[in-house]
């Protein structure tokens, strides 16, 4: 058997796959960062935050109202939606008149506080979440055991951002959705509500940011920081694919994992950083981001 | 997209071309000067250098911010990174407290002008990124790098001579040089801007294609105020590092640079004295407030969120519009 | 002979405290993490542990102690800060506890500077009795020397010679990956392979990956806290036990193992200084401790009990609270608790005593929620710590 830089290709293809399940949550994550970039022009700071609150909803859903993992993925997205529909019409509705970076300013006030509130709730060590039964154990792929749990995650990611595009790309709702963010006046001269559009959409980008954190549960630590590292890594993602598009974000969130997971192997120590390295080499050659249109 | 760039609520400073100073920043700052020298003996010398060094730091960023229209989310790796070098040459090079000090502003400097030159290509949120990234990168660095001393910093940083003389290991000795240090940076960033090179920083803050078409080279006066920006914030890292005989991972954390913005935020962004008065108040509230834990967060997004909302002028930009005076 | 210090030691100590009446005002500064990653295993546990020792030491020997806690929240610069203050305004005599090692050693210094007394429990870094070593330091509990030296010369002698280490990169982590690398190449085993992940890390399938392509027999995984917990719950996911590979925990604690829950820790090894679970007198202070806290002590709240109850004695033997006699005396003096038994504080302020190799019970083995270890082998005193010469201190002649 031949090696490929001294890493025999079964063990690189078993990091290649990590690196597409760690890709999944980067591609979720994005995915919801750039809808909400793309219609109110927000960087949404707080989206660390509310993928952190995805998680902890869930851990509240089963031990307070017993009700396990597979409702969770269905009503934490809808809880935390809501809650993301409240922060736009109070908060965020209030800025659009004024800079992108007041946007950042302000949802990165509102992180600091859900956050420091999950801390003082349930302090920082971190809540356990059981995997549920049915995806527990595991499938031997000759070249590594792949837990089921997952294989699950990449597959209903996949779904979950494909099914988005396509709505996005495909569908006369989305196509309102891109007209507004061409041209809001235009759009709203035509009868549509613009502002429910938008506050819809803020909604729907948080909810699958509590999305990808109910299925973060089971495997990471359940602890109010799992956000805060993750966003800033998340942000350079969607910079990277192009603030604003969509399947720019989609491909790049996936496509970063596996870069990601080539990197832990051959330099581990650089996996943190490699990311930025990435961002920051884009920007100065295609400004615009790789799928972005240039402003 | 682009077109509300140049929405962020910053006042118009200074008369055009004025030189020297107006009777009401005098004194403001003799006042300052005042309070500085009289608070040691009432408050704790190090609690009011930590508040010294913090402010100048605050300040240092609002000259990128508030005069040149640029949002750095990465700040804290100018900070950081002098406080890092300055602690090595007191330490290991053996440097005099001034020697090292100097040292690790040169090398934000250094910095400064390396990310600068890159960063400023962008605007607005890209901008705010790409200096975010590059401060990941200083993070990672300091990580690394054998001489930061990973997550134990640099310890144990002696205070030294200063000019070889005078010892700085009383609290109030180093006070009134950490007081001198401060209130010089502070009067280099009030000279730079009320001069003509600070008018012309705020003619391309307020309208770049402007200032373009009238033959201004934008990008040089924009990495010049990028590198003063940057080492200013060192010159506060690189006396912070002396103070708290510490470098630590801290100082070059993305949180930091959320700290800096907070400070001038509340203190009010594009007014002179404005990050003053707000890192005194984030800096007091972190020290007594201390014992709330999780809490202090809480209170600083609560904050944040209301001068978002509210409150975008900041304490002393009320205040200045209040009293129909720039401050 | 050390009996016969012991004697004159008690001898003097009456007669000081009988000299010096007049009451003596002991401040006590409990710094730890308080919200963080360490907030379960010292915290508010390790500042009610120093309560006890006060109230247990007694009101009636004319020293009055009032203890002050902080919050250092893991960051050198919060911890020298608050440790600077205490000292400097607000008469903090003693300070204890301070885990996370960073922090430990910055308060070590700023304890050598002011001349206060550092009595360490939390910290694992054995540069504070080594060459950060200092004449105010005790560092009560335990040290990475001693963790390394006790999994992994126990991990070899069970057959475990090849060793995989998953090791956070950061300096701690680092040293606790040398020390223990070379325990066990000591010991006739071999290190196969090291693999670095960022601090702190989230996602460790592919590390653990790596390391399952090793082949090693035993992963030690240098980290602590969150980290440790990911990277156990992560390959017990992958199956990684299941396959072979043993798991060696090298910074664990007893709290750990409690959150983790013996399906996924099973089987695991550590070294500690302290199980409630060791005899009457840790099961009865245990129990009183757990009335207070609501949870079993760690070993940090342990040593932070035993450390203030020696350094009263101290005080009382020394008839007043002047660093320099209270630490001559803490050195000359055996010590002698429930917790730790007998032992003493060495020249490089080391205090020695007993350290225990436990593995994790299985589920079917427990029999009540804190029933976790089982106890494997016990390192005497003698072996258990540095050797004294070794260890680089100026203090050692």
């Amino acid at each position: 058997m031949f090696d490929l830089l001294g890493i025999p290709p079964q063990a690189l293809f078993g990091q290649l796959l990590l690196g597409l399940i760690n890709g999944s949550f980067y591609a979720m994550l994005s995915l919801g960062l750039a809808i909400i970039f793309g219609l109110l022009n927000i960087i949404n700071f707080t989206h660390g935050a509310q993928y952190m609150m995805g998680a902890f909803v869930a851990w509240m859903l089963l031990n307070y109202l017993g009700i396990p993992y597979w409702g969770a993925l269905i009503l934490v997205p809808v809880i935390v939606g809501a809650t993301g529909v409240v922060i736009e019409r109070l908060l965020i509705s209030r800025l659009y008149h004024l800079d992108h970076l007041y946007g950042l300013l302000l949802t990165f006030g509102l992180a600091l506080i859900i956050t420091g509130l999950f801390r003082n709730q349930y302090g920082i060590s971190g809540l356990p979440y059981g995997m549920p039964s049915q995806l527990a154990g595991g499938q031997n792929l000759g070249f590594m055991f792949l837990p089921n749990y997952r294989g699950w995650v990449v597959l209903v990611s996949l779904v979950v951002c494909l099914g988005t595009w396509f709505v996005i790309e495909k569908t006369r709702l989305g196509a309102y959705l891109r007209a507004a963010t061409e041209n809001p006046t235009m759009v709203g001269a035509f009868g549509i509500n613009v502002p429910r559009l938008i506050t819809l959409t803020y909604g729907f980008g948080v909810a699958l940011a509590a999305f990808a954190g109910v299925l973060a549960a089971p495997i990471y630590a359940v602890n109010p920081n799992m956000g805060a590292d993750l966003i800033i890594v998340v942000f350079a993602v969607v910079v990277i694919g192009g603030m604003g598009s969509i399947l720019g974000s989609i491909v790049t969130g996936f496509g970063l994992g596996l870069i990601e997971g080539l990197t832990r192997v051959f330099y581990p120590e650089g996996s943190a950083v490699v990311i930025f390295v990435i961002m920051a080499i884009v920007l100065l050659v295609k400004p615009a981001g790789l799928f972005g249109r240039a402003a | 997209m682009a077109a509300n760039t140049h929405t962020l609520d910053l006042p118009a400073v200074g008369r055009p071309g004025a030189i020297g100073m107006p009777t009401h920043h005098k004194l403001i700052f003799l006042g300052f000067l005042a309070l500085a020298l009289v608070a040691p003996y009432v408050l704790y010398p190090v609690f009011l250098m930590k508040v010294l060094c913090f402010a100048l730091f605050a300040c240092a960023f609002n000259l990128l911010l508030g005069f040149g229209g640029l949002l750095s989310f990465g700040h804290a790796a100018y900070f950081g990174s002098a406080s890092y070098v300055s602690a090595h040459a007191a330490k290991v090079w053996g440097l005099t407290p001034e020697l090292s000090i100097l040292t690790g502003t040169l090398a934000a400097a250094v910095l400064g002008l390396a990310i600068g030159s890159l960063a400023i290509r962008r605007q607005g949120i890209y901008f705010a990124m790409v200096t975010l990234a590059f401060a990941q990168m200083v993070f990672f660095f300091s990580v690394q790098a054998p001489f930061t001393g990973g997550e134990d910093g640099i310890q144990s940083v002696p205070r030294g001579h200063l000019f070889g003389l005078i010892s700085m290991a009383p609290d109030r000795n180093l006070y009134f040089f950490v007081l001198a240090v401060v209130f010089a940076g502070l009067l280099i960033i009030y000279r730079i801007i009320h001069s003509p090179f600070g008018q012309v920083l705020k003619a391309i803050r307020d309208n770049e294609p402007r200032s373009v078409s009238l033959g201004y080279r934008v990008d040089r006066y924009k990495l010049a105020v990028f590198v003063l920006s940057a080492a200013l914030a060192g010159l506060a890292g690189a006396t912070k590092a002396i103070v708290f005989q510490l470098a630590s991972l801290t100082d070059v954390y993305w949180t930091m640079s959320g700290e800096v913005v907070l400070m001038t935020l509340l203190g009010g962004m594009g007014t002179v004295f404005g990050p003053i008065v707000g890192a005194a108040i984030i800096v007091a509230m972190q020290n007594y407030l201390a014992t709330f834990g999780a809490w202090v967060t809480v209170i600083q997004g609560v904050i944040f969120v209301i001068s978002v909302l509210l409150f975008r002028e900041g304490i002393i930009g009320v205040l200045s519009k209040w009293l129909k005076k720039p401050l | 002979m050390r009996k016969t210090g012991f004697i004159l030691a008690s001898l003097a100590g009456l007669l000081m405290a009988g000299a010096a009446y007049a009451q003596t005002a002991i401040k006590i500064g409990v710094l730890n993490d308080r919200s963080g990653i360490y907030a379960d295993i010292s915290g508010e546990g390790s500042v009610v542990a120093a309560q006890m020792a006060a109230d247990d030491f007694g009101k009636d020997k004319g020293i009055a102690v009032e203890i002050v806690s902080a919050d250092h929240q893991n960051k050198p610069d919060v911890g020298s800060n608050i440790a600077r203050q205490w000292y400097d305004t607000e008469g903090v005599d003693v300070i204890a506890d301070v885990p996370t090692s960073s922090v430990a050693l910055a308060v070590n210094d700023i304890t050598k500077e002011k001349n206060k007394i550092f009595l360490v429990s939390g910290a694992a870094s054995s540069d504070l009795t080594g060459k950060a070593c200092s004449p105010n330091t005790v560092h009560w509990t335990y040290d990475t020397w001693a963790l390394a030296n006790g999994t992994g010369s126990a991990m070899v002698a069970a057959g475990g010679d090849t060793w995989f280490f998953l090791t956070a990169d950061y300096a701690f982590g680092h040293a606790l990956e040398r020390d223990t690398a070379a325990v066990v190449e000591a010991a006739g085993g071999k290190v196969l392979d090291t693999v670095r992940h960022p601090f702190p890390g989230q996602d460790f399938s592919s590390f653990l990956l790596q390391a399952q392509g090793s082949g090693a027999k035993v992963i030690g995984l240098a980290n602590a806290g969150g980290d440790t917990i990911n990277a156990i719950k992560q390959a017990s996911e992958f199956g990684i036990t299941q396959g072979g590979q043993s798991l060696a925990g090298l910074l664990m604690f007893v709290n750990d193992v409690h959150a983790l829950g013996l399906d996924v820790a099973q089987g695991l090894v550590l070294t500690e200084s302290f199980y409630w679970d060791l005899n009457d007198q840790t099961r009865a202070w245990s129990a009183k401790f757990e009335d207070k806290t609501g949870k079993k002590p760690s070993m940090i709240q342990a040593g932070v009990y035993a450390a203030v109850l020696h350094y009263l004695k101290a005080v009382e033997a020394a008839g007043g609270k002047d660093p320099a006699a209270v630490m001559a005396k803490m050195k000359e003096m055996p010590t002698d608790d429930p917790l730790f038994g007998k032992g003493v504080v060495r020249a490089d302020g080391r205090k020695v005593h007993e350290m225990y190799l436990f593995r994790v019970k299985k589920p079917d083995q427990s029999k009540g929620e804190w029933d976790l270890y089982e106890t494997v082998a016990t390192i005497p005193a003698d072996k258990a710590f540095r050797p004294l010469t070794d260890g680089g201190c100026p203090l050692v002649k």
